[in-house]
């Protein structure tokens, strides 16, 4: 396997990401946004796109940069940092990667349009308050050619603004995928007020008619290409934690070292610096994992399941403790609504769970340890 | 084999090697404390099996892989390294030999020393015909260590070494000791201290075992009453000792965290102990256990993570005292596992699952020696965080 270090490309990448974002998302913007009521930024996606952002993992004849998970990890590590809003990990990352394992010309020309920034998609996966696609029942019924679509999803991350809709629906003989307008007639889609400022939306299927052309991959056959593409959006989702990890860290210490009680910083408070030291560990510990999991998607995508679900929980859990030591070591200025930290401790709370939170990380970690 | 070789080429040529040259005893895995072969003047194999291997990997430069040729190692690249690893593990082949001199001394000597003193003191480590031990600590200087109040008097061609060192691991064992001295009381207390190396059996070196609470007596106090000590025997510049020893401890230190990433016998102890007792463990130990598993995966994604940066010339700086922190403090928690999952059987001085018990308080010294978890918190705050003083 490639080495756990980044290449000069990569390097190159993460700083020119940084630059862009500092820029047109830098930490501000979020709350911003906020205050506008506004849930999505169509502009900044189409700048990204324009980078190559939105088809870093679609292929070069479709009008993608494919640039491969390592680099759609170092991205979403950017963009964690200063909390950037975009649906790059529903569009760019999970719906790239589900389309791209099927090779037929429709999903190559949906390709081409993930690429260029026209659509965006959102995954319709969950429906019960925790991440669990194999506890899917809404019901795809067979109907003449095609199916009838009917039943809940919940916690639908970019639903409410995302053009198009992958739905995991129960078929006759397992679980089916299918990519689907967002306004087709019978879908209903209610946007959640979410604690983290983001798009989300709860959304109803009544009687959606839904072709053969519009399912993706086999009937009765989802996780063939749904795995993968849950697989490099949980990679990706934890390279944007570690980010997020790290800016509220950068944020803490630099803290420390400005704030006077006793007439010293309190970074000189052996109390503080010891929690701080301890914090940076985890990070230091947590990015390995992230790093190894962006590699082991790009060379063995097969065998990728340890390592992700190794990166996504050791990323949840350093950045719930990065958010939580920021809080506390900001005292009383870090309960305001006035300083960034909350915002850090929000969109951690969120990130922890979509997609599956450490509990659902660590089974499938023990599993495949062999307890 | 030279160095321009294929890895695959490496790897069938090693394969071959281990399978003539490998005694079948000498692959079960054996991580236990008397498994271990330290070498030196007064080692008594535990059979032929264990002289053969330390004989032959010692004849190949495999007791250090890494070190160059000419001062007895194999002169692997890292990838190589990596392959040696594998191949050894594929078979459960156990360490030929493990000693203080492979995980500290040598390290120092090949930054610090000159070129006589690679060749008159590596080579013996490599083959293990000497066997070294730390005299860091003294009982005024712990955590403090640039307080030792060893005493090195200028004679004129030797120094005169007089003073107390404490918790000396294997003293009573060793054949040299590497030992800080202060040799300018007047100066400020890190730069009056030489790096000197001295031979036990020297007049005037006597050490005294003491217990330790898993039973047995690692560890020693040291004296030194009038001790001859020939000024070509000094590491590093004299007074500069301060250098030497901070070197030497990151190395020590990674050793040390090597052992809580599962990198020795504690990883894969747990994993085995786990599946055992899988139909009468509770959920809390799983839920811990799976915790600890987590943590152990990424922190030896971490300990390879820097070696692939220190190889790009990327060096994290001064990575050792965070992995040192991290991994023991993991290794802790496993043992604590292991006890767990043990229950009744655990409380047994080499009971129905072994000494468990000895290993468990064993690991208790992990987050002590080689500088403790506070001391590496402090490093860490002040070095990588930049926090005031
Ligand atoms: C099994 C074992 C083997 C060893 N082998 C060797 C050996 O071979 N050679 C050798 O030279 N030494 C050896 N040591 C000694 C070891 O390096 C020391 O024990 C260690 O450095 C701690 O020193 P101390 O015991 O004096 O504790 P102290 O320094 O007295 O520490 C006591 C407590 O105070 C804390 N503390 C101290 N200073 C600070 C501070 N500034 N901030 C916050 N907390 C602080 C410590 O973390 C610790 O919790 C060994 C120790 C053990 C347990």
């Amino acid at each position: 396997m490639s080495k756990l270090v980044l290449t000069e490309e990569e390097t190159m990448l993460a700083d020119m990401a940084r630059g862009f974002l500092d820029g047109a998302a830098p930490l501000g913007k979020l709350r911003k946004m906020r205050d506008d009521g506004q849930r999505g930024d169509p502009a900044l996606w189409k700048q990204m796109a324009e980078m190559g952002w939105a088809g870093v993992l679609v292929p070069e004849d479709a009008g993608g940069s494919d640039m491969g998970f390592t680099a759609a990890n170092v991205i979403a590590q950017e963009m964690g940092k200063t909390l950037a809003v975009s649906p790059f990990i529903s569009t760019a990352v999970m719906a790239a990667t589900a389309l791209r394992q099927v090779s037929d010309a429709r999903a190559k020309q949906a390709l081409a349009r993930i690429a260029s920034g026209e659509v965006t998609y959102a995954l319709a996966v969950d429906e019960g308050v925790k991440h669990d696609p194999d506890a899917t029942q809404m019901a795809a019924r067979s109907d003449g050619n095609g199916f009838r679509l009917s039943g809940k999803k919940t916690f639908v991350v970019d639903g409410a603004l995302a053009d198009r809709l992958l739905v995991l629906a129960r078929t006759a003989d397992g679980l089916t995928l299918f990519d689907i307008p967002a306004d087709r007639s019978g879908i209903t889609r209610t946007a959640s007020n979410m604690i983290d400022d983001r798009d989300a939306a709860r959304i109803d299927f009544d009687d959606v008619e839904a072709t053969g052309e519009d399912v993706l991959g086999q009937v009765d056959h989802a996780m063939d290409v749904l795995r993968p593409a849950l697989q490099a959006g949980q990679a990706a989702l934890a390279a944007e934690m570690t980010g997020l990890a790290a800016g509220a860290f950068g944020m803490t210490v630099g803290y420390l070292k400005e704030r006077k009680q006793f007439g010293t910083e309190i970074g000189r408070f052996q109390a503080l610096q010891h929690r701080a030291a301890h914090l940076w560990s985890e990070t230091e510990v947590t990015a390995s994992a992230i790093l190894n999991a962006g590699r082991v998607l790009d060379e063995t995508p097969g065998d990728a399941t340890l390592a992700v679900s190794l990166a996504k929980a050791r990323a949840t859990a350093t950045a719930t403790l990065a958010v939580q030591e920021g809080v506390q070591m900001h005292g009383g200025i870090g309960m305001t609504d006035a300083y960034d930290m909350g915002f850090y401790m929000k969109r951690a709370r969120v990130a922890a769970e979509w997609l599956g939170d450490y509990s659902y990380h660590a089974e499938r970690v023990a599993a495949l340890r062999g307890f | 084999m030279s160095t321009g070789q294929t890895s695959d080429g490496f790897r069938a040529e090693l394969r071959e090697w281990l399978k003539a040259n490998c005694p079948v005893e000498m692959r079960d895995s054996g991580m236990s404390e008397d498994a271990i072969c330290w070498g030196g003047r007064n080692w008594k194999f535990t059979s032929t099996a264990q002289e053969q291997w330390l004989n032959r990997c010692a004849e190949k430069g495999y007791t250090v892989p890494t070190w160059p040729k000419e001062y007895g190692g194999a002169g692997l690249t890292r990838e190589q390294e990596k392959i040696f690893k594998q191949e050894m593990e594929r078979i459960g082949a156990r360490s030929p030999l493990e000693s203080f001199g492979i995980w500290m001394l040598g390290p120092a000597l090949l930054h610090f020393g000159s070129h006589d003193q690679k060749l008159e003191y590596l080579p013996p480590i490599a083959r293990g015909e000497v066997r070294w031990c730390q005299g860091y600590s003294e009982p005024g200087a712990g955590s403090d260590l640039a307080n030792v109040q060893t005493r090195g008097e200028d004679k004129g061609d030797h120094w005169l070494v007089n003073g107390q060192k404490i918790w000396t691991s294997y003293a009573d064992k060793a054949d040299q000791i590497f030992a800080l001295v202060r040799t300018d009381r007047e100066a400020p207390k890190h730069k009056g201290i030489s790096f000197l190396l001295i031979e036990m059996a020297e007049g005037g070196v006597e050490t005294r075992p003491i217990k330790m609470i898993s039973g047995i007596s690692p560890f020693c106090e040291t004296f030194f009453t009038d001790v001859k000590v020939p000024k070509h025997r000094i590491v590093g510049e004299e007074n500069r000792g301060w250098d030497v020893a901070k070197y030497l401890l990151t190395h020590e230190r990674e050793m040390i965290s090597g052992g809580g990433a599962g990198l020795s016998g504690g990883g894969r102890a747990l994993g085995a102990v786990l599946n055992e007792t899988l139909d009468t463990m509770g959920d809390t130990l799983r839920a811990d256990a799976m915790r600890c598993e987590i943590d152990a995966l990424a922190i030896g994604l971490t300990l390879e993570r820097y070696k692939d940066q220190a190889e790009a010339g990327q060096g994290a700086g001064d990575a050792s005292a965070m992995l040192k922190y991290m991994g023991t403090e993991l290794n802790k928690r496993r043992h604590e596992l292991m006890m767990t999952a043990g229950g009744s059987d655990a409380l047994e001085w080499d009971g129905p699952v072994g000494n468990r018990a000895g290993d468990w308080l064993r690991t208790k010294a992990n987050s002590i020696e080689g500088g403790t978890s506070e001391v590496m918190l402090s490093i860490i705050s002040r070095r990588v965080l930049g926090l005031p003083a």
